[in-house]
């Protein structure tokens, strides 16, 4: 009878482990699917993409605390602005630098990246601050599983994010234009597809799933200007992990991620310090099987 | 357009189509279209089907077929000119779905006209479409080509290695050397001039 009970409850307390799982697993996946949108168009990593989305979700905050205007009003209103600062950039930044060789990207990602971190800590300082949850967090019990609303609340976020996302490449005209750009630059031209526009959008688009992002994570953290530094170190492993090249791998990678970390972090004894290298291990051992990721194509290039 | 290897007839048309910069002029329906990026010659209704067809590879059948209309607002022309090309290439409305990839060469130079004339172009540029080809298609390609000049009503400008079938479908051929313009005439005419005939279509 003991044992039985104890069963039932660590099958409940994996349940809930997995729950909570997918739940930061979708955040990552979100960081993740911004990450792939610009490297299938540009061929490299924008190592500012936490940072923007920090950023943002900074604007939030005032737009929060200053003006208080209810949330749900200021979500959508930070994702357009960051939208706007995401073509913004690209114009400003890449756009002179377009045909540069992939290591001057990175450097300047990597330069955006300090130059964000820099402003947020400037206009916001460096004060660690709260940010409201557009949940309740109170639990909710399913089935003697318990969680909360929180949880369901991201995950249905991300759902939307990531469906919207995935409807607007494979149904929209505009979609496959920017898909047509990213893969075939010089055809794409041939067929009138203004390609560096496409590019501004693409930073745009990926600009506002990132400030998704950072109003889901800043809610169950606390808002600095080093708010999506862990995320984005998640994230890249979710995006290597998936394929880097592959949007549905971005998610399946960070729903993964998320759900093993939360797993290793519960029942691995004192593991919770090692959640980072457990996140290097996992892309080293997923580099070492199968370098293209688990839904990214291998590079066969013809010479 | 005819010529060896090397003498400029691809750089011509990547000159056309804004894909290489160049000196001098390029008018098109009277106006200068030179030093223009190639998305905006496209715009103008220059449509080019560059050598290697463009196949957009990963994408499927449909998908390249719309890329050849994403520009365009009128939906009722769209699905007019969709069923036209289904017409000419009956074998495509059953493969829509499969990726651009997994059709033969001759499949993917079909394409890429049927791309082509879904941009509406008032001009179109084709770059060697036998290349790589069995006669038999090059043949059937030939056959749409000039069906697509006369009923479509565009201008065709083809460069092609493949002399004898070129000229007899041309109303206008030009010899190309080293970036100039060697002969002039009108198909017949240069299928009867002695050195094309010796040089190109080899009797």
């Amino acid at each position: 009878m003991a044992t039985e009970l104890l069963l039932a409850a660590s099958v409940q307390g994996v349940v809930q482990q997995i729950v909570f799982g997918i739940a930061t697993g979708g955040l990552y996946a979100s960081l993740a699917l911004a990450l792939v949108l610009i490297y299938q168009a540009m061929e490299t990593l924008n190592f500012a993409q936490g940072e923007m989305a920090t950023f943002t979700t900074f604007i939030a905050w005032s737009l929060l605390t200053y003006l208080h205007l209810p949330f749900w009003l200021v979500f959508p209103v930070t994702i357009v602005l960051a939208f706007l600062f995401g073509v913004l950039i690209e114009r400003v930044v890449i756009r002179p630098v377009e045909h540069a060789p992939v290591l001057t990207l990175v450097l300047i990602t990597l330069g955006l990246f300090a130059i964000f971190n820099g402003l947020s800590g400037l206009i916001w300082g460096y004060v660690v601050r709260p940010f409201p949850s557009p949940f309740p967090t109170t639990p909710i019990f399913i089935a003697g599983v318990g969680l909360s609303y929180q949880d369901l609340g991201l995950i249905g976020v991300s759902a939307v994010v990531l469906v919207l996302i995935w409807l607007f490449f494979s149904r929209t005209r505009l979609g496959l234009m920017m898909r047509s750009a990213a893969l075939y630059p010089q055809m794409s031209r041939l067929l009138g597809v203004r390609v560096g526009w496409m590019l501004a959008l693409g930073w745009g688009l990926s600009a506002a799933v990132g400030a998704v992002s950072g109003m889901m994570v800043a809610p169950i953290t606390v808002l600095d200007p080093g708010l999506m530094q862990s995320v984005l170190l998640y994230a890249f492993t979710a995006a290597v992990l998936g394929g880097i090249d592959s949007p549905i791998g971005a998610v399946a990678g960070g729903v993964t991620v998320g759900v093993l970390l939360a797993l290793v972090g519960t029942y691995v004894p004192h593991a919770e310090d090692l959640r980072l290298v457990f996140g290097f291990l996992v892309i080293i051992g997923v580099l070492v099987l199968r370098p293209g990721g688990l839904f990214g194509r291998a590079h066969v290039e013809r010479v | 357009m005819l010529g060896a290897n090397g003498a400029g007839k691809t750089t011509t048309l990547r000159a056309i189509s804004g894909m290489v910069k160049t000196g001098g002029s390029i008018r098109f329906g009277g106006r200068s279209i030179a030093g223009i990026a190639p998305e905006e010659v496209a715009r103008r209704g220059i449509s080019h089907v560059p050598e290697g067809r463009g196949t957009l590879a990963q994408m499927s059948l449909l998908e390249n077929l719309q890329m050849g209309s994403c520009l365009r607002r009128d939906r009722a022309g769209i699905k007019r000119d969709l069923e036209r090309v289904y017409e000419y290439f009956p074998w495509m409305p059953q493969r829509l779905a499969q990726p651009a990839a997994l059709l033969s060469g001759g499949e993917q130079q079909m394409l890429a006209l049927a791309r082509a004339l879904l941009m509406r172009p008032r001009l179109l540029l084709l770059d060697e479409p036998s290349l790589g080809l069995a006669p038999t298609v090059v043949q059937a390609i030939f056959r749409i080509v000039q069906k697509i000049n006369e009923e479509e009503k565009v201008t065709i400008l083809l460069v092609e290695q493949n002399a004898r079938s070129a000229l007899r479908a041309a109303s206008r051929a030009y010899v190309l050397e080293v970036g100039r313009i060697a002969v002039s005439g009108t198909g017949e005419e240069l299928a009867r001039n002695e050195a094309v005939r010796r040089s190109y279509l080899g009797y």
